[in-house]
């Protein structure tokens, strides 16, 4: 539909720009490429996972049929494991996972609150990583001072 | 939080024909993603034909006390189709002759309907297997005269279907307008204090999940166990059965997604999660659902967009069985919305 293609273009440049390329007569599709070159993630790229086993079918599949395993009922809940999800992705920071995996909370009834505490415990662990190296600061500073 | 109707705000998408256009149109016209009518033809499922009649809807009008975002019937306190006692008695006629076992009284909220009392009380003499009646929880605490609600089905061995969003009051007054979540929980309170949806009872009360807003419901059976130990433990409320319900594409909940800019990833949601197992069962081939004005449909999506029944009986006053059963279903791609997953029908899930 027109008016939906049009809408995500305008979210995904400034409407300044936008507007420029219009009194240019560029016409639209010619702004979905620009839109493609000029961005590194589009998040309607997500939807084209599954087309990474055209180039490898063998290993995509392998993949695929992992992932299905990782995610399902076992000694932890599907639920767990989707909020272990989104504080990993938020760990690695892929924005295709953190759209997936809020979407995937909200559909299982996972509350804002508990999906904020789970991406804290992925940022205290980051953090805490970052600062428990201080410790091999202070072992070099204190050996290499008199 | 809407407090009018897309009908009373003139709005274009009030219009049916506008609603079916929408998706017909765009990722449905380039081939992006397959019609309805193609996807059910990849596993020879096309046409979708009614079975024997089992279930009868009967939508009695649309005025509501509530302005839901996402309702499908785009109900409200401004909607005056209301069905008359006139249209009732046709209904009474149909439901005493038919083979019908069970009986589903909706709207709006049904029981804002002047002859809703009457007409409760001459259906449930009919002796049909399962009676039910779609309540809002709301309309029992809206008004004085409304109180006696729950003696009143219970009287008549209503079986309540009411719709609780979530167990928290957050997600409920966002979807629903504020206040609902209060007036809810104290209506299911009500309603357990004289037998509903207790452990063990016969007087049935079953709570309706349908998501606020663009994503799909969850599993039906771990959301029922989520949303028990939430309202047992937080306000001592018991019920029986949990029914997740996928919003169809319709209406106010088209509105939003439009406004929102979800409507193609919705699409592609239930596009991607498509099941043909589901299409066996979907409501619409054991349905038949009854217009405020005495029209039939397929179901209750198909009135609000107007897709009468394709059948020479269209009207109440018309009715025939044996016309009805094997007709051709009529569908459109919103129809994506109750084969999603594990299929979504007005009793929850189908496959």
């Amino acid at each position: 539909m027109l008016i939906i293609s049009y809408k995500k273009i305008i979210s995904n440049l400034r409407l300044s720009i936008f507007v420029v390329l219009r009194l240019n007569h560029i016409d639209l599709y010619s702004l979905e490429l620009i839109v493609m070159q000029k961005t590194y993630y589009d998040p309607a790229d997500l939807r084209k996972f599954g087309k990474i086993t055209e180039w490898s079918e063998e290993l995509g599949e392998k993949f695929f049929e992992y992932y299905g395993k990782v995610f399902e009922e076992g000694a932890l809940t599907a639920r767990e494991k989707s909020l272990i999800a989104l504080a990993v992705s938020h760990v690695v920071k892929c924005p295709y996972c953190i759209d997936a995996y809020s979407k995937d909370g909200l559909q299982r009834g996972i509350t804002k609150e508990e999906m904020m505490e789970a991406v804290h415990v992925g940022a205290a662990i980051e953090s805490g990583a970052t600062l428990v190296h201080a410790v091999q600061m202070m072992n070099k500073v204190n050996k290499l001072e008199m | 939080m809407a407090t009018k109707s897309l009908h009373k705000r003139n709005d274009e998408l009030a219009n049916a024909n506008r609603q079916l256009e929408i998706l017909s149109n765009g990722i449905f016209q380039n081939g992006e993603l397959p019609t309805f009518k193609n996807k059910i033809s990849e596993t020879s499922q096309f046409p979708l034909k009614a079975k024997k009649l089992e279930i009868l809807q009967i939508n009695v009008g649309y005025m509501c006390n509530q302005v839901c975002e996402h309702c499908h019937v785009d109900a409200g306190p401004d909607r005056k189709e209301i069905m008359t006692r006139n249209t009732m008695k046709q209904c009474l006629e149909v439901i005493k002759n038919s083979g019908a076992h069970t009986l589903d009284l909706t709207g709006g909220a049904p029981e804002m309907n002047p002859d809703f009392r009457w007409f409760v009380e001459e259906a449930a003499k009919v002796g049909i297997k399962d009676f039910i009646v779609r309540s809002n929880l709301t309309i029992i605490r809206a008004n004085k005269k409304y109180y006696d609600l729950p003696e009143f089905f219970k009287k008549h061995n209503v079986h309540v279907v009411s719709s609780m969003p979530h167990w928290t009051r957050g997600k409920t007054d966002k979807q629903r307008g504020d206040g609902v979540f209060d007036k809810s929980i104290k209506a299911l309170q009500e309603l357990n204090a004289v037998g509903y949806g207790m452990p063990d009872s016969d007087l049935r009360l079953d709570l309706v999940y349908n998501p606020s807003g663009a994503f799909l419901p969850g599993d039906q059976m771990s959301m029922e166990k989520d949303f028990k130990k939430a309202l047992l433990e937080d306000f001592n409320i018991q019920f029986h059965s949990l029914f997740a319900i996928t919003n169809l594409p319709i209406a106010r909940f088209l509105d939003y997604l439009i406004a929102s800019e979800n409507y193609e990833d919705y699409m592609y949601a239930l596009v991607e999660a498509y099941n043909p197992a589901a299409v066996a069962n979907v409501m619409c081939i054991n349905t038949l659902s009854i217009s405020w004005d005495g029209y039939l449909y397929d179901c209750d999506f198909n009135q609000m967009l107007k897709l009468p029944v394709n059948s020479k009986a269209r009207h109440i006053s018309e009715f025939n069985e044996e016309l009805l059963e094997g007709r051709n279903i009529v569908i459109s791609q919103h129809c994506y919305g109750c084969t999603a997953g594990a299929g979504s029908s007005c009793q929850g899930v189908v496959a």
